[in-house]
């Protein structure tokens, strides 16, 4: 029996509310909001509840997926970036900065959005960010 | 007290009864760094770590080890509110309490106050003294003295924060049905806030009546701060007034919701005798 709980951060906004992840045997079977953090003082709202819903769902991706023909399938993260970085080059080349939109997402922490958002602005030289929680 | 709770779960945990076996773990708190947890220890633990603060419903952890391991027997180091938990918890086969060990302490005078705990030390009290009962919550007497439109004016004002997390229900050590009303689209329309009123918040209420067992976990973990324990304590007046049935008081007291009115349990088998139920099914 190898009984878990391991605290946590919910990734679904940037309020911070802190969890624990109830895990037997490398399995998740629940989740308890943490009573000894100041933020949120053992509360969570249904998203922070269900955190944990998609972490083993079947539809979830684990590698990066490329059309091919028409198709998706699963390539190398070293496969992805490169493709992304010609493709994205070859478009900004072709139809300047303002032809690409970046769309952040409120799962990633502070910090990956803080790179994202350097990544259009400075490298890419577009305002054109936002994010999933405006949606 | 917590050195006590220590030295008595490091003793129990080393024990062994007359078949020569040991307790596999103790349900009870541990602190990690500044944040406290569930836990399971084993033997040759280190016990400086395990708190009885803040308040968890461990005998949740209990039935969900109970349900995935079929042999093992565990310690639960409980509060009252726990041992009552427990109580509705087994004779609902969420718990067997064959494999359960509960080492029962006493809540101080301070915790029963801030309750309203009618009875805050467990029957299996191992650590500490019995404190008095805590008061009644002064929203109940508040409340008694309500018209019938005041009643309705003050749930409305408070169900009207409900923010739908559902929380209530999660941490409840007695909400454990597979299916929940309160996900019924035909009761619940999905995407709106607030929930119906006043449905949503006495679904819930009318379940908990011969359940809850006043441990208060709602209502602390309520972002909207709402007084649910107001309502669960009406109910559970009502419940001992209207059918003598306290919940949480006697394993062998038969849930007025759960017998015919001649007694017949609604429940397969025998509810006096576990052994004949295998435990129910995992829930949420």
């Amino acid at each position: 029996m190898d009984y878990k709980n391991t605290l946590t951060t919910c990734i679904y906004c940037g309020c911070g509310c802190q969890m624990n992840i109830e895990t037997l045997d490398g399995q998740i079977i629940g989740v308890w909001p943490s009573k000894t953090q100041e933020i949120s003082q053992g509360k969570l709202c249904i998203k922070g509840w269900n955190v944990t819903s998609f972490s083993d769902h079947a539809d979830r991706l684990t590698t990066p997926l490329i059309r091919k023909n028409g198709e998706l399938v699963e390539a190398s993260w070293d496969e992805a970036l490169t493709l992304m970085a010609e493709r994205l080059g070859a478009i900004k080349t072709e139809s300047g900065p303002d032809s690409v939109a970046f769309l952040a997402s409120a799962k990633c922490t502070n910090e990956e959005n803080y790179l994202f958002n350097k990544l259009a602005r400075a490298v890419f030289n577009t305002n054109n960010i936002d994010h999933c929680a405006r949606l | 007290m917590i050195d006590e709770i220590r030295k008595i779960v490091a003793e129990r945990l080393n024990e062994t009864d007359d078949k020569g076996a040991r307790l596999d773990g103790m349900v009870a708190l541990r602190r990690t760094g500044p944040a406290v947890a569930p836990h399971v220890f084993v033997a040759g633990d280190d016990l400086s770590t395990l708190e009885i603060n803040p308040r968890y419903p461990l005998m949740t952890v209990v039935s969900r080890l109970h349900k995935r391991l079929p042999d093992i027997r565990l310690g639960v180091v409980a509060r009252g509110c726990d041992e009552r938990a427990y109580v509705e918890m087994a004779k609902r086969n969420q718990i067997d309490p064959e494999r359960l060990v509960i080492l029962g302490f006493a809540c101080t005078a301070e915790e029963a106050l801030e309750c309203y705990c009618a009875e805050p030390f467990p029957k299996n009290l191992v650590v500490g003294t019995p404190a008095a009962p805590g008061p009644q919550n002064p929203i109940v007497a508040k409340y008694d003295t309500m018209t019938l439109a005041e009643r309705r004016a003050f749930w409305k004002q408070q169900f009207v924060k409900c923010i739908k997390c559902y929380g209530c229900r999660n941490i409840c050590p007695e909400c454990f049905c597979e299916a929940c009303a309160m996900e019924d689209k035909a009761w619940v329309e999905p995407g709106f806030l607030a929930p119906p009123f006043p449905a949503f918040h006495l679904i819930r209420a009318m379940h908990m009546a011969s359940r809850c067992i006043a441990c208060r976990q709602c209502e602390h973990t309520c972002p909207a701060h709402i007084p649910l324990t107001v309502l669960y304590d009406l109910m559970r007046r009502d419940m001992e007034a209207l059918l003598g049935y306290v919940p949480g008081a006697d394993l062998a007291a038969l849930p007025p919701l759960s017998v015919t009115l001649e007694q017949t349990p609604l429940l397969l088998g025998d509810a006096h005798d576990p052994a004949t139920i295998p435990l129910a099914p995992i829930g949420r």
